[in-house]
């Protein structure tokens, strides 16, 4: 078996197709900026796991501003500075150029790489670096380098060495269904279990250091929150109200949590301070109010209320009197899980115009302008999560009949699907920036 | 109106002690009541015994009991008038067995976010909650939970599917 196995990784790295599991682009741009990147020279012997150039590739690609030259077109496969011509990249229409080297470092365990990168129309090299790391870590390695490119050309930084936490349920029946809290990079690979239960989990989130991630998991029979250290595994019960416990989400400083509670009859937002465990009530209504976020500087909250009849979404400072409570969509049927994209002014959300059309879009209102940008047309599109750069937003849809995840770029340009796994996958929550 | 719901409490009252008197009797197979019953229809007329008519309002008793799951409209988080007969059934029942507990599980269909459906489910459970402590059931005796839409009876994106998965479920504890 493990023969076979390996004989077909081999057929696929014979055929110059990559063994990983990739992207599915599904909607890119006119003309995104061509880019070669060598495939990197391995001094090495043997077959390393990785294909750095692949992965840059990749990361480039699926964000759609770029479009990778096919290896099989190349005139020649430099690896360092001098084995570069200029022309051999203009002729092939080229704006820029990545070529590297990979060597054992002497004596240990670990790896060097090299990465070079190149103007084509100046003639210059921008950037090259030597990285070291161990072969286990040639991922982030080539996520870095992505990082590097991207923000060379286009200004933002780059987040590729980003990851996700999202929510996977499988198995037949109400009875026999698995729950999995699952982390991965942001392009799903090397996913990880971090609880996996009988009973359901609910609303992933990051604490702003991405050391601790927050969840609702029933695995007591009833709603309630915990947070678990992602290094020492170590979990905590964070709340047991009565009824609902729910949607999680960490202030900016890391040191308070938002909820959702209805121990007091309705649900209404609170927050809880995670050093004293004091807890202030943010919303009173009979109505339902729920999916609070925080403003950038974590002195106002964003969150969905029902007290109109449908799901709209309000705004309100910490410690204002809950009459200060500002509505700020009116122009559809339901609008619900906003955030704040990082102007403060554009909010991401989850929108259905009419009664009539059960559509639920991701969708883009400027709260200045109440212009509205619709980002997405499948239909059943849901809890939408922003990119540590804004450059993304991530969400949850429905393709024949099972949930997967989606990313497409804030000004809709772009769109990608994550590779399929088993199961329904639902709930992205894409972490801060990671170093 | 005060007056009419006193009756029907009484009468309640008297299926229960009577349905009780029966499980002892005949170990409380449901479908052996069914029978003895309708042979005591067919043998009604002329007959002026009680115990006919007592005995289909025990058998409408049971059947209530045996609904455990209701339906709800889309976006509405009140019952369906159709089940009020049903949920007073089982408020009597409560109030008659006051060591019986139950759990209301309340669910929502997919449409709309997860956070949402979750609220939209506890408000269901709430509306029959509500329901069956006016109708003499004690509040320690059932237990509110919300599933949203993360446990649907049927999956899918039909609207068969959905009329399925907006419903709350009677649990016993």
């Amino acid at each position: 078996m493990r023969c076979i196995f390996a004989g077909i990784f081999l057929s696929l790295l014979a055929n110059g197709v990559q063994a990983e599991l990739s992207i599915q682009i599904t909607q890119g741009i006119d003309n995104p900026i061509p880019i070669a990147i060598v495939p990197f020279f391995w001094q090495g012997a043997g077959v390393l796991d990785e294909d750095i150039a692949q992965i840059v590739m990749n990361d480039l690609e699926q964000v759609g501003e770029f479009r990778a030259l096919s290896r099989s077109n190349m005139l020649s496969m430099p690896s360092e500075e001098q084995e570069v011509f200029y022309n051999d990249w203009r002729v092939l229409a080229q704006d820029y150029l990545l070529v590297g080297k990979i060597d054992r470092a002497t004596g240990g365990q670990l790896v060097t790489v090299q990465y070079e990168f190149f103007d084509i129309n100046r003639e210059t090299k921008l950037s090259g670096e030597i990285l070291t790391g161990s072969v286990t870590q040639l991922r982030d390695i080539a996520h870095t380098i992505s990082n590097v490119v991207f923000q060379h050309v286009t200004g933002i930084p780059g987040a590729f060495n980003s990851e996700i936490l999202y929510i996977v349920s499988e198995g037949a029946g109400p009875e026999n269904t698995l729950f999995r809290l699952e982390k991965a990079d942001y392009d799903g690979a090397r996913a990880q279990v971090l609880l996996e239960s009988g009973e359901p989990i609910m609303s992933p989130s990051w604490s702003p250091d991405a050391q601790s991630v927050a969840y609702v998991s029933f695995e007591t029979d009833l709603p309630r929150i915990y947070v678990q250290n992602l290094n020492s595994g170590e979990r905590r019960q964070i709340t047991n109200y009565p009824n609902i416990n729910s949607s999680p989400v960490w202030s900016p400083d890391g040191s308070k949590l938002a909820m959702v509670l209805s121990k007091d009859g309705s649900p209404d937002i609170y927050v809880q301070d995670l050093l004293t465990n004091e807890l202030m009530r943010i919303t009173d209504h009979p109505a339902i109010d729920t999916e609070p976020s925080w403003s950038r500087d974590g002195r106002s909250l964003v969150f969905m209320s029902d007290r109109t009849g449908q799901p709209q979404i309000y705004q309100m400072e910490l410690g204002a009197s809950s009459y200060d409570i500002e509505r700020l969509t009116y122009d559809c049927f339901q609008c619900a899980k906003a955030q704040f994209l990082p102007d403060g002014v554009n909010l991401v959300h989850v929108r259905r115009e009419t009664r009539q059309d059960p559509m639920y879009h991701i969708a883009i209102m400027n709260i200045e302008t109440l212009r509205t940008f619709i980002l997405t047309d499948t239909s059943l599109d849901e809890s939408p999560t922003l990119a540590p750069n804004g450059s993304m937003i991530m969400y949850a849809t429905k393709f024949n009949g099972r949930g997967v995840l989606d990313a497409v770029s804030i000004d809709g340009r772009v769109k990608f699907r994550l590779p399929s796994t088993q199961g329904d996958v639902r709930e992205p929550s894409w972490s801060p920036l990671l170093n | 109106m005060a007056m009419q719901s006193k009756q029907i409490f009484k009468i309640g009252i008297l299926v229960v002690a009577l349905s009780v008197l029966a499980a002892c009797r005949s170990s409380g197979d449901a479908e052996e009541a069914a029978d003895s019953s309708s042979a005591s229809e067919s043998a009604r007329p002329g007959a002026a015994s009680t115990a006919p008519a007592l005995s289909q309002e025990e058998i409408r008793a049971q059947n209530a009991l045996r609904q455990t799951v209701f339906y709800f409209d889309f976006d509405i988080a009140d019952f369906k008038a159709a089940d009020r007969d049903t949920l007073t059934y089982h408020a009597r029942d409560l109030a008659a067995n006051p060591n019986k507990r139950i759990r209301l599980e309340g669910h929502a269909d997919e449409r709309g976010t997860r956070e949402y459906n979750l609220a939209l489910g506890e408000r269901r459970a709430n509306g029959i909650l509500n329901y069956l402590i006016v109708n003499g059931a004690t509040r320690t005796q059932i237990e509110v939970v919300s599933y949203g839409e993360e446990r649907p009876a049927q999956t899918g994106q039909t609207e068969q599917a959905y009329d399925r998965n907006r419903r709350v479920e009677v649990v016993a504890r």
